[in-house]
């Protein structure tokens, strides 16, 4: 049995060892904004934070974050009420088909957390694990840019 | 893919630790950021996996006279962050930055970088740049004796590491660390790191490792001697050309890492000249 917190909600489940983090969020919890992209830790769409801290939960087994608290991209906003950087990904079009998209804002989140992003160069070495099929990127560190100008996480 | 199935143990001492190693193909998890990935691509398929997560006091950056002793399971986010490592080891902090990205650092360790051994992960060249020390279980392994070829190390199968001690640099040393990848946060096609001690303008004591050119780090022992002997550094950059014997793959042809090489131990050996005081 495991114990663990997610997006404020505790949840108990028996899990097998070798289910990924990725696939308990998604299967076992049904909270499917968590993508799940290459299951070798280089894309970053399954990308979510773990007591404070953006991981990969495709390279993170379910039974190893017994008692950890986890936010996921549901934690962030709704559709009626999204969070500020959601909103700056809107406003900015980081985003077409948006299947990194989860990724990169729980990226996005710990990186506006950690560092502070003085320039555009510092915002694309912090995405470059997160890898985007459609956009090209610039969006997404306009996005970025704007939430650091904004405040977001001070 | 998904990893195959195994059995999972998450002890609360090192010793319940090294007793669950004795089990056949069992393995040590730590921060899983290259198992996994293995396990995932089914290259590996341990029987139990023994999680040493829940050991406390494994993760932790102490000072110890003028050096460090590094708890094997520190992230490698925490040592970026670390401000007694950026003081005393300006080098490991410039070297964090290379080590894959923030989601990998926040989670990989690194004894679990040093005990996978891959030839272009940065810790291993760095403990045998600053001749550190290798606390297992067991003895004291130096960085030098460490690895005996491409992800082998010379630990046994119920050996962990637990401490990395890195004694002081000598004040006024001067360093470098040049890493070129294809993306950023990829593995190094080849990343020289150097230290330099001068007196009079003349270097004292050189240390040259490169990694991704050969099977494990190498120290670049004639390239120093150059530096040491009082020829340029455009001399030593051509030692260190010479002194490996890198492999072709899809992602650079030998010839080309050879250049690579020479290009950044030049690059290494510049800033570290001038850093040093």
């Amino acid at each position: 049995m495991i114990k663990l917190t997610v997006n404020g909600t505790m949840y108990e489940r028996a899990v097998e060892p070798r289910m990924l983090l990725a696939d308990f969020l998604r299967h076992e919890l049904g909270l499917t904004g968590t993508h799940v992209g290459c299951e070798q830790g280089v894309c970053g769409a399954c990308t979510v934070i773990l007591n404070g801290d953006s991981v990969r939960s495709c390279l993170c087994f379910a039974v190893q974050v017994d008692g950890g608290r986890i936010e996921t991209v549901e934690s962030l906003g709704t559709v009626d009420n999204l969070d500020p950087l959601q909103a700056a990904f809107q406003e900015h079009h980081a985003l077409q088909c948006g299947f990194c998209t989860p990724g990169m804002l729980m990226t996005g989140v710990d990186l506006l957390r950690k560092y502070p992003l003085a320039t555009d160069q510092e915002i694309r070495e912090g995405l470059s694990g997160n890898l985007c099929r459609c956009t090209g990127y610039e969006n997404v560190v306009k996005a970025i840019r704007s939430a650091v100008e904004a405040g977001y996480g001070d | 893919m998904k990893p195959p199935a195994f059995e999972y143990l998450a002890p609360v001492s090192l010793e319940a630790a090294v007793a669950a190693l004795s089990n056949e193909d069992a393995k040590v998890l730590a921060g899983g950021q290259s198992l996994v990935p293995m396990m995932n691509f089914r290259l590996l398929a341990p029987s139990l996996l023994v999680d040493i997560s829940r050991i406390p006091d494994l993760a932790y950056i102490t000072e110890d006279g003028d050096g460090l002793r590094i708890g094997a399971m520190t992230r490698h986010h925490a040592v970026e962050m670390s401000d007694v490592v950026r003081q005393r080891f300006p080098v490991l902090h410039a070297a964090m930055a290379h080590v894959a990205h923030l989601a990998i650092r926040n989670r990989g360790t690194i004894g679990g970088s040093l005990c996978h051994g891959d030839p272009a992960a940065e810790w291993p060249g760095l403990v045998l740049l600053l001749n550190a020390q290798l606390k297992t279980t067991k003895r004291t392994i130096p960085a030098g004796d460490f690895y005996h070829g491409a992800l082998a190390t010379d630990l046994a199968d119920d050996e962990i590491l637990i401490e990395i001690q890195f004694p002081g640099l000598a004040p006024g040393t001067g360093w470098g660390f040049e890493e070129m990848a294809r993306r950023s946060g990829d593995f190094a096609l080849a990343a020289v790191a150097a230290t330099i001690c001068l007196s009079d303008d003349r270097a004292t004591e050189v240390r040259i490792v490169v990694i991704g050119a050969h099977a494990t780090p190498l120290r670049l022992t004639a390239a120093e001697g150059l530096l040491t002997d009082h020829v340029s550094i455009g001399a030593a950059a051509d030692a260190a050309m010479q002194e490996i014997s890198p492999d072709s793959d899809l992602h650079a042809s030998a010839d080309y890492r050879r250049h690579l090489v020479g290009v950044l131990t030049k690059r290494a050996l510049a800033a570290a000249w001038k850093r040093a005081a």
